[in-house]
């Protein structure tokens, strides 16, 4: 059994409530934080927790806030992205809806941390019900003062505002997530400046992923030291994996980082197995714009060693043969899912998403999508599947926003392991309407080439 | 350290710039092949640029303090310069297969209606594809179509050869006071658009058709009055209260059939030189002045780099410095054949500014000038 830090008290009955997740020691931090610490002790203290971003690139939350650029008389913000729209992730969401208050305890805290005095939380628009239960929370949380003016009598003021999105993924980059708080069209910024010069308002702002903030809550009450301990390496810490897709039980879960995936996916205590005794095919395991992995590749590396669920074991062999702990959207796929669908799926959502600024997402991404389409309808040609590698090697790194990369990327992988069945559903035009490819050789155990 | 300069190399030439000077304007002080194409970045306009993707470089070097290269191509529009910075364009693989693929990107859902479209001859999306595309397509779909909209008496839109640079958008921010049209939608399907069909009647909105790139905007009073390569270009100017007065008139014989702001050699507005004024004109100077003698003539428009106008034909073109020898360390390229050799046509010894009206073959026969 793992370590839990965000969801160990998760099951108590009433948590949502104030009364309830105070009682179960809730606001500690805020009180250590603000009464004992400075704010650069706080920031020192996340630093050497070794926390990574949570919402997919994983970059250190600690240096992230030292980068913050600190002019007199201008004020400092703290934007929360709950912007969650990732397919396969919604790890967040379970913590807004059943966890409230440790979020806004670790607003608290890092506001603290940053010098902010405003802290926003840019919530999607489907979430149409969190909004409330968030704004319960902070209304409970004033009340009992620890927002307002003057917390905890030591002088320092704190409002959390909570703004809903318009339903745009897009949105969910950090810089149109400022420009649509600031109430304009969701367009990415070119960078530089990055936000952390001239974020919301011109003025310099820390963007951090909900769960990000909510594990500043127990680095604080335990100390960075021991945050540090749990997990392998630099990756540290706890992560929340929401897990979909043909398992026994779809969820949200926590992990230490210690395990592997085999563990993950076939254990009871997490995913449980693959949904009706069908066997593993393949699996995305970061959230739907990391490359896909074949179940021979996803319990074994390259290296024929266990693939562990953390940042390095699981981007292993780069993405030749690896992929990326991302944000969490733990997809499994069984053995009647076709790929080619599961691309085109993928690729229509990133072309309905792509704001349209920059020319090669707004027209690559459409172009991908209309020929996947074709060989998913068995129009398709052998030339298309080199095409769509050089489309998506065009778009790669040449755009405003990872959101190209994010488009890219599952296309590249979906043709670099499973060429083959690109290429049966060009050769079986009819045959592929009819029947799925199937597992095939997908999980063959890999050639491990033994050095002479 | 504000006022010193710094050294910039581009493609093996070294220049000196200001500091806050992007790469882009560096390279254009260079000119020639080595400066990246920009189609969306646009000097005049505040926050204009990367948004096109087709002015993309190397930074191969970061600069004298921090020597790493940059990992990602960066927009050169947007990148500022730093001390003994080194930049790849032309000569990049990267660069060049980037750009190509962003020209094939552009060019994706655009009708290619040049036959038929005004922008022909001075659109910067053909000598984009011209200079940085590959011949042929690889697209295989329909090519995406709009409703059409009305934007007034005075300007032609045909969103189906827009590019979204967003010019427009800020031409209209900036310079007119209200802006009321914008991009509607997202993705693949956004739109340059009035919201609830409102018409542009501000006194400045002319100007978006000069900042368009390509044939998207276009004067509804020139439509299909002539080929641009068929006028000819005069700076002229008039007392005008609203604007500086300062315009290019594209006549044929005596009859005026376009105003224009005057533009520079990368296409964009000029500063009015006497008055320091912005080169903005207004719709009136634009739309309404259409007669020889509502104007002051000055003569023959420079005409530079872009456009078939120029083709090296008239008389005081300003040619941009060949930089291709440099580019190569000194080495000349390798010329296959000398045009002049086999064909009379385009001889150079025949100034095309001074003939009445367009070239035909008469203008070339041998005995026509001997």
């Amino acid at each position: 059994m793992g370590r839990k830090l965000l969801l160990e008290k998760a099951h108590v009955e009433g948590i949502r409530y104030y009364d309830v997740y105070r009682r179960e020691g809730g606001y500690r931090s805020v009180e250590k934080a603000l009464k004992s610490m400075t704010p650069d002790e706080v920031t020192e203290e996340v630093k050497k927790s070794g926390l990574r971003g949570r919402g997919g690139a994983g970059f250190p939350t600690g240096m992230k806030w030292s980068f913050l650029a600190k002019p007199e008389g201008v004020p400092r913000y703290l934007v929360v992205n709950a912007d969650e729209s990732e397919p396969g992730t919604f790890k967040d969401r379970y913590l807004m809806e059943f966890i409230p208050h440790i979020l806004i305890e670790g607003i608290i805290t890092s506001s603290y941390a940053l010098g902010a005095n405003s802290a926003y939380i840019y919530i999607r628009g489907e979430y149409a019900w969190i909004p409330d239960i968030l704004e319960q929370a902070i209304a409970e949380a004033k009340n009992n003062g620890w927002l307002g003016k003057n917390i905890l009598g030591t002088g320092y003021n704190l409002e959390v505002y909570v703004q809903r999105g318009g339903g745009a993924y897009i949105c969910g980059e950090e810089t149109a997530l400022i420009e649509s708080l600031e109430g304009k069209r969701g367009n990415p910024r070119i960078k530089p400046p990055f936000p952390a010069v001239k974020g919301l308002w011109d003025c310099p702002t820390v963007v951090n992923n909900v769960e990000t903030i909510a594990a500043v809550v127990p680095i604080i009450n335990n100390g960075g030291d021991d945050y540090a301990k749990i997990g392998v390496g630099r990756s540290t810490g706890t992560k929340l994996m929401s897990a979909c897709g043909n398992i026994n039980k779809p969820g949200v879960y926590e992990i230490d980082m210690t395990i592997s995936v085999e563990e993950f996916i076939f254990s009871d205590e997490y995913c449980g197995g693959i949904a009706n005794g069908k066997r593993l095919k393949a699996c995305i395991p970061g959230g739907s714009s990391v490359p896909i992995l074949p179940a021979n590749l996803l319990l074994k590396t390259a290296k024929g060693e266990q693939r562990m669920m953390h940042y390095e074991g699981l981007s292993d062999g780069g993405f030749a043969t690896g992929s990326m702990m991302g944000s969490g959207g733990f997809i499994v796929l069984d053995e009647d899912q076709c790929i080619v669908k599961h691309t085109y799926t993928l690729a229509r959502f990133y072309r309905h998403e792509s704001c349209g600024q920059c020319s090669p997402c707004r027209e690559g991404t459409g172009w991908m999508e209309k020929i996947l389409w074709r060989l998913e309808n068995g129009q398709g040609k052998l030339s298309d599947i080199d095409l769509l590698v050089d489309i998506q090697s065009k778009i790669e790194g040449n755009t405003i926003c990872p959101l190209g990369d994010a488009a890219a990327w599952p296309v590249a992988a979906a043709i670099r392991h499973f060429r083959d069945e690109f290429e049966w559903h060009v050769n079986n035009p009819k045959e592929c309407l009819q029947r799925n490819y199937g597992l095939a050789h997908y999980a063959d155990p890999i050639h491990v080439p033994t050095p002479a | 350290m504000s006022d010193q300069l710094l050294k910039v190399t581009i493609d093996n030439i070294t220049v000196e710039v200001p500091n806050g000077t992007t790469i882009l304007q560096a390279a254009r002080k260079i000119g020639g092949d080595v400066t990246p194409p920009a189609m969306c970045f646009y000097t005049p306009l505040k926050g204009s640029g990367g948004k096109c993707r087709t002015c993309l470089v190397e930074v191969s070097k970061g600069s004298e303090k921090d020597p790493r290269p940059m990992p990602k191509l960066v927009a050169s529009c947007r990148t500022t310069v730093m001390d003994g910075m080194e930049i790849k364009s032309i000569t990049s693989q990267r660069v060049l297969d980037a750009r190509a693929g962003v020209v094939e990107f552009l060019l994706l859902n655009h009708p290619l209606d040049c036959p038929i479209c005004d922008q022909a001859g001075e659109c910067h999306l053909q000598d984009l594809s011209y200079e940085h595309g590959k011949n042929g397509t690889r697209y295989e779909f329909q090519r995406r179509t709009f409703k059409k909209r009305d934007l007034g008496q005075y300007i032609q839109l045909h969103m189906t050869r827009c590019i979204l640079c967003y010019r427009c958008v800020f031409t209209a921010d900036q310079v007119s006071e209200k802006r009321v049209h914008g991009v509607l939608d997202r993705g693949d399907h956004a739109e340059i658009a009035t919201y609830i069909e409102q018409n542009l009647n501000n006194e400045f909105i002319g100007n978006v058709i000069d900042v368009c790139p390509v044939g998207a905007l276009t004067d509804k009073t020139f439509r299909f009055k002539n080929r641009v390569w068929f006028t000819k270009p005069m700076t002229a100017h008039r007392d005008c209260d609203k604007c500086c007065g300062e315009v290019t008139l594209w006549m044929r014989g005596d009859e005026v059939f376009r105003v224009t702001a005057r533009k520079d050699e990368w296409g964009e507005i000029k500063t009015s030189e006497k008055t320091g004024k912005t080169g903005w004109i207004c719709n009136d100077c634009r739309f309404d002045k259409k007669k020889a003698s509502d104007w002051t003539i000055e003569g023959l428009a420079p005409i530079d780099r872009h456009s078939v106008i120029g083709q090296g034909k008239y008389k005081g073109l300003k040619k941009p410095e060949e930089t291709i020898q440099k580019v190569l360390d000194g080495r000349k390229p390798r010329l296959l054949m000398d045009i002049h050799s086999v064909s009379e046509v385009n001889n150079p010894a025949i100034e095309l500014s001074e003939i009445n009206g367009p070239a035909t073959s008469a203008v070339f026969k041998k005995n026509n000038h001997e």
